[in-house]
This record gives structure tokens, C-alpha cells and sequence, in this order.
């Protein structure tokens, strides 16, 4: 996980409101065992039609999205599985944020352990971004600001340590080893007689 | 919080498990009684142990299946494994486990099956724990009162190293159910009846307690199913306080201590309902005496309607593009639809009382011969029940595939999979495009409506099959 503090980028707008981690990377691609290379099949079967060609119309697709490293997607953006494989999918791309008025819990959490910057912003910013593919914007994590096409700007909220944990490139799991002494106390603390599993 | 204070049994939980208190900087770190994984989402977190040179700190917490890509077919006595990936998959996971020390059910084990069936069937989900699973149908251990939620495979790797996870405190979202299931309405047509009302990113931020009279009458496996769709509500999780019900298929379960230690366990397990006049962050309440059987007509759970109506028209784009993906058309109900498949599985509906349910509507009928019946018990040991029950021969000469456990067609990671435009009938919680398999069509249902359409060779009213 590499430390981002500041993005900026033309954006890529994919309107649909409940997009599911399964068409971000449909369940037969999560056979591997690795993290790595899943950005060929983000997508895929929006991206590409039954026979593998690219479609043309998909905004992932078009000349302009080359490059881009800010997604705009519609509401509820992730819900579904828990698969992993989404983040990493989208970050294997090239994405390092999606911007939508709101991400569903679980790909929320795993897209800041991977450094994917959640973005939840108001539906009227929202509804800019979305007239305008292809924007150059301009997000401060550690403001918590998005700059809008218009000239204008939208907050959005982190937990602080999901805001540390992007700026610092440094995950839970280091935070969590730390506290080893503390959740050894609460172990023992515990009823082992009644509460062994 | 003082502890007089009314709590719900969702704050009973959290309280009980904060090993170190959320700081200015920092969640809760929240401690977890039981790590359950499987194959897919297990590997990279292994890797990720391996590289920063970590073991697995409590083996004896965490338990192994293997389910999501593994044959339910098994050609010339060998798993019929779609491809090299998915076997090495499975043995890798063979490997970690070894490694670790950590106890896996493997393929033809007795206690082999879909993890979220198999929990409760050793009795390792239990009233007031914490479990987490890397699959977000996690949510089904809630039936027990449990909090038990879905969580990514970074997350896998923070519990296998330190047994705990850094956690924002979920809001509470309480849903009252009341009035009485009419007949041949069963707990999956209350799930999708619930999500098409509230919508499937009502429980965003929230954990779910399903209360009131209804969910009161419900057995522990049509809990189960209750709770296992919280997460296509949107929720990480669904709780239902524990009662006699929950004690009673607790008792004498493998990992259930007897006895007095069990009577001690009840004891402490009394204490963790919702107290009187504990505040929720929000409720919402439901009729279910107003359902009849319920289909899914779209690409996300909640684009729902009962068997008899007319599917609604479109009011947004989104619909639109679900009929259209779905070839269906508004405006008529989605009975006599022709079905090419029908899945009976599945971790919301392959428990015993599921097959039993089905069983009853094919019993001494056949199957459309333009439709194929799948059915794939969910763990071994429904499958033993089933046969023990005879079950299986009724599925058999209704002509149905009676298959090994597992998660099949739900996910179709296996090679089990809906050709593109073919439209299955299926007990699984996803109908999302693509869900079982690309371009394939899905129809959620009951067990129940699944059989009945089984026979019909098309979406069917279970109603009249039920009758004596």
C-alpha cells in the first residue's frame, strides 16, 4: 500500500447506481491466489462482449478514460460481495479513487486498506461530475475536498485513521500487532471455560 | 455507557468484545471468537502472514471449508474440478491450513459444506459471539445472536495474525416484524419482501435486529435465511435475539458444551436481549401477514414482486436496464416464464428443513423435461440427513441432479453455470447480472417456488402443490 495524499486526474463516469462487486470482477475471475493483474478483468463483462472484443460504448472504453485514475460511479457503489478482488481489480487499473454520493460498507473498508480513496460526496456535487466525463479534478486527502468542474469544491468525510492509513500508507494490520499486549489482557480476561470455540 | 443503561443486543456485543476502546486516532479494536474461511478469499492473506513472517494466532478459533469453487460432480469417483486454478485453490488452502495448524473440513469430510452451514451445525455460532468470515453472507450466524459480519482479505489476515479487527461502531436499525406468514410463504419470501420495501441500501452503516412476532415464530434455518440476505439490504449484519428456539438446536451440538456448563452458557445467553426501552438509531416495521410468495424480476434483490402481481413498470433507468437484461417485460406477472434451470441451494436455503420444504412439493411428480433441476444440499451432513430422510430419491425421480455440497450455482465458480440468456428459478441471494454465469438470468425464490417451478417448467405459484 503506497501513501496518497493528493490525486489528480480527468474522471470516468459510470452513472449506475448499485453497481455490485460482481460486475466490478465477476466471481470467475477469483479463482487466483495473488492480488496482482486482476485489472484486465475489472469490468469485464461490461467492458467486453461475449466474444472479447472491447465495447466501445463503455465508458471505461473510450479514448478519453486512458489514463484516468479518478472513477465517478453511481450510489451504493461496491454492495454485494466482499470480495477483495474489487479494490484490487480497480487499483490493478490504475483507479486511486471513486467519488460517489455513497459506497457500500465492506468494498468502503477494503478499498482504504488498499489505498483506493473513498470519496462520498453530496448528490448536487455529484450530479456535476456526472455532466461533466472526462473532468480534471483535484482530490486533497488530507483536506477531504474534491475540486468540482465548476470551480467550486466538495467535502467529504474519513474516519481519521482510514485518513491516516491513506496519507501514511500504513495499514491496520501494523496498528493491530502493536496491541498485542492489550488484547492478550482481554484474552485472559475472557470466561475461557464458557467462551472457548 | 453505564451499565444500567437499557442496551441492545448489538451494544450487549460490542461492549463485551472491545479488547482496547476506540481512542482519538483509532476504532475499537474488536476481538473475534470465531474466524471462519475457505478457499477464495483465504490465499492472499496467507501470503500476506508469510511475507511479514506471522503465524496464525489462535488456530483453535479459526475453522476451514472448502465450498466456493470446489465440483458438486465427481466423474469416475474424482471432484470433477473446472480448471487447474480451482484445484489449486483448494490445495493451497490444504497447505495454509497444514502450516497453521488451523482444522479444515476437506472435500468428502462428514463436516465438509458452505461455511455459513456448517457454523451452526457444529454449534461454533453461538448467542454473543463475534464471527467473521471472508464472505459477506456472514450475516446468517446472526439468526443466533451473534454479530457476525463479512469482511475483506486484509481483514482475514489482521484476524488470523492478532484474532482481532479495528472497528467504526455501526449505527442500530431495529425492523419489527409482525403478523403471521400465510402459507406457502416462507422466511426467504420475508427476506425479499423486507429488501423491496426498505430497499437494498437501507442498512447502509447499520446492523440489522430483527424483532416482533413474526421473526419470534421463525425456526432457527428460516432465521438463518432471514439473516443471511441482511446484506443485500445493505447490511454487514442481521441479529436475532436469542430465545428457547436458539437454545434448543444449540443443545447437544458438537463444539455445545453439556450439561451444567450448557445450563450456565443458557444463563448468560438470557442476559443478551434488547433491553426495555433501548433506543435503536432508527426503526422501521413490517406487515409479513401481507405477503404471498415473492420473485425477483430484476438485477438486484430488491426488484421484487409477489408471484400473482405484475411485474411494476420501470421507473428508472436502472429498471429499465434490469428488464432489459432480464428480457422481461412489464406489466404482467412473471408466472408460466419458462425456466431453463431451477437451483435448490445455496448458504439462504440448502438446510434440511429447505429440502424438506421441496421434497414436499415434488414428492411423486416429475420435473418439465425443458427444465433441469439442480439440487445441492448445503454441508455434508444435510446431505446425509436428506438420504437418511429419503429425500434424495425423491429428487431423483422427480428427475432431479441431487448433488455433493457446496456453494455451485449460487456463485457458479465451479463450472455449475447458466448459459448466456438461460433463466434459472433459484433459492440462491444474488440475482445480480452475470450472477450464475455470463448473461445468465436470475430469479430469486423460496424453495418452495423453486420445486414448484421445477415442475412447471416455469415460474409457478407454490400454492397449489401444497395443498393436502
Amino acid at each position: 500500500m503506497h501513501p496518497v495524499a493528493r490525486i489528480a486526474s480527468r474522471t470516468v463516469v459510470l452513472p449506475a447506481d448499485n453497481v455490485d462487486t460482481d460486475q466490478i470482477i465477476p466471481a470467475r475471475f477469483l479463482t487466483g491466489t495473488r492480488t496482482d493483474g486482476l485489472g484486465a478483468s475489472l469490468f469485464a463483462d461490461w467492458r467486453r462482449d461475449r466474444a472479447g472484443a472491447l465495447r466501445p460504448e463503455f465508458p471505461l472504453n473510450r479514448p478519453e478514460a486512458e489514463g484516468a485514475r479518478i472513477l465517478v460511479a453511481g450510489a451504493n457503489f461496491g454492495c454485494g460481495s466482499s470480495r477483495e478482488h474489487a479494490p484490487w481489480a480497480l487499483a490493478d487499473h490504475g483507479f486511486a479513487a471513486v467519488v460517489s454520493p455513497s459506497i457500500a460498507d465492506i468494498f468502503k473498508g477494503n478499498a482504504v486498506r488498499n489505498g483506493l480513496v473513498p470519496v462520498e460526496i453530496e448528490p448536487s456535487a455529484h450530479r456535476q461530475l456526472v455532466s461533466r466525463p472526462g473532468a480534471e479534478i483535484v482530490i486533497d486527502v488530507e483536506a477531504g475536498t474534491v475540486s468540482l468542474p465548476d470551480g467550486g469544491s466538495a467535502r467529504f468525510e474519513l474516519p481519521p485513521f482510514a485518513r491516516r492509513c491513506l496519507l501514511t500508507g500504513r495499514g491496520p494490520l501494523d496498528f493491530l500487532l502493536e496491541q498485542e499486549p492489550a488484547i492478550l489482557r482481554y484474552e485472559q480476561g475472557k470466561d475461557d471455560a464458557a467462551e472457548a470455540p | 455507557m453505564t451499565p444500567e443503561q437499557p442496551r441492545t443486543l448489538f451494544d450487549k456485543i460490542w461492549d463485551a468484545h472491545e479488547a482496547v476502546p476506540a481512542g482519538p486516532d483509532h476504532p475499537a479494536v474488536i476481538y473475534v471468537d470465531t474466524h471462519l474461511i475457505h478457499e477464495v478469499t483465504s490465499p492472499q492473506a496467507f501470503a500476506l502472514l508469510r511475507k511479514r513472517g506471522l503465524r496464525v494466532r489462535r488456530p483453535d478459533r479459526t475453522w476451514a471449508t472448502v465450498d466456493h469453487s470446489i465440483p458438486t460432480r465427481f466423474v469416475e469417483g474424482r471432484p470433477a474440478f473446472l480448471n487447474r486454478a480451482t484445484r489449486n485453490q483448494v490445495q493451497t488452502l490444504e497447505r495454509n491450513c497444514e502450516e497453521h495448524g488451523v482444522p479444515l473440513f476437506r472435500m468428502g469430510d462428514p463436516g465438509q459444506g458452505i461455511v455459513h452451514v456448517i457454523g451452526p451445525e457444529l454449534g461454533l455460532t453461538q448467542p454473543g459471539r463475534t464471527i467473521v468470515c471472508g464472505d459477506s453472507h456472514t450475516s446468517t450466524h446472526g439468526a443466533f445472536g451473534a454479530w457476525a459480519f463479512g469482511i475483506g482479505t486484509t481483514e482475514v489476515a489482521q484476524v488470523l495474525a492478532t484474532q482481532c479487527l479495528l472497528q467504526e461502531r455501526p449505527r442500530t436499525l431495529g425492523i419489527e416484524i409482525s403478523g403471521r406468514l400465510g402459507a406457502g410463504v416462507s422466511a426467504k419470501d420475508l427476506i425479499l419482501g423486507v429488501i423491496r420495501r426498505f430497499g437494498v441500501a437501507a442498512g447502509r452503516g447499520h446492523v440489522i435486529e430483527y424483532r416482533g412476532g413474526a421473526v419470534r415464530a421463525l425456526d432457527m434455518e428460516a432465521r438463518m435465511t432471514l439473516c443471511n440476505m441482511s446484506i443485500e439490504a445493505g447490511a454487514r449484519a442481521g441479529l436475532i435475539a436469542p430465545d428457547e428456539t436458539t437454545f434448543a438446536y444449540l443443545e447437544g451440538r458438537e463444539h455445545v458444551p453439556s450439561g451444567d456448563a450448557f445450563a450456565g452458557l443458557v444463563a448468560r445467553w438470557r442476559r443478551l436481549p434488547t433491553d426495555e426501552g433501548a433506543a435503536f438509531d432508527r426503526l422501521l416495521s413490517f406487515d409479513a401477514g401481507s405477503l404471498e410468495p415473492m420473485v425477483t424480476w430484476g438485477t438486484n434483490p430488491g426488484m421484487s414482486c409477489g408471484i400473482s402481481e405484475a411485474v411494476p413498470a420501470p421507473a428508472d433507468a436502472e429498471e429499465r436496464a434490469a428488464l432489459d437484461y432480464m428480457g422481461i417485460e412489464a406489466g404482467r406477472p412473471l408466472l408460466g416464464r419458462p425456466a431453463d434451470v431451477v437451483f435448490i441451494g445455496s448458504c439462504t436455503n440448502a438446510r434440511i428443513s429447505d429440502l424438506r420444504a421441496a421434497a414436499r412439493v415434488l414428492a411423486g411428480r416429475r420435473t418439465n423435461p425443458a427444465t433441469q433441476l439442480l439440487v445441492v444440499p448445503g454441508s455434508a451432513k444435510v446431505r446425509r440427513q436428506a438420504e437418511a430422510e429419503g429425500l434424495d430419491e425423491v429428487f431423483r425421480s422427480a428427475g432431479a441432479e441431487w448433488r455433493a455440497p457446496g456453494c455451485s450455482m449460487c456463485i457458479a465458480m465451479n463450472g455449475d453455470r447458466l448459459s448466456p440468456k438461460e433463466l434459472a428459478v433459484s433459492t440462491s441471494n444474488r440475482n445480480f447480472e452475470g450472477r450464475q454465469g455470463p448473461g445468465g438470468r436470475t430469479v430469486l425464490a423460496s424453495p418452495v417456488t423453486a420445486a414448484a417451478s421445477a415442475l412447471a417448467g416455469a415460474v409457478a405459484d407454490p400454492r397449489p402443490f401444497l395443498q393436502d
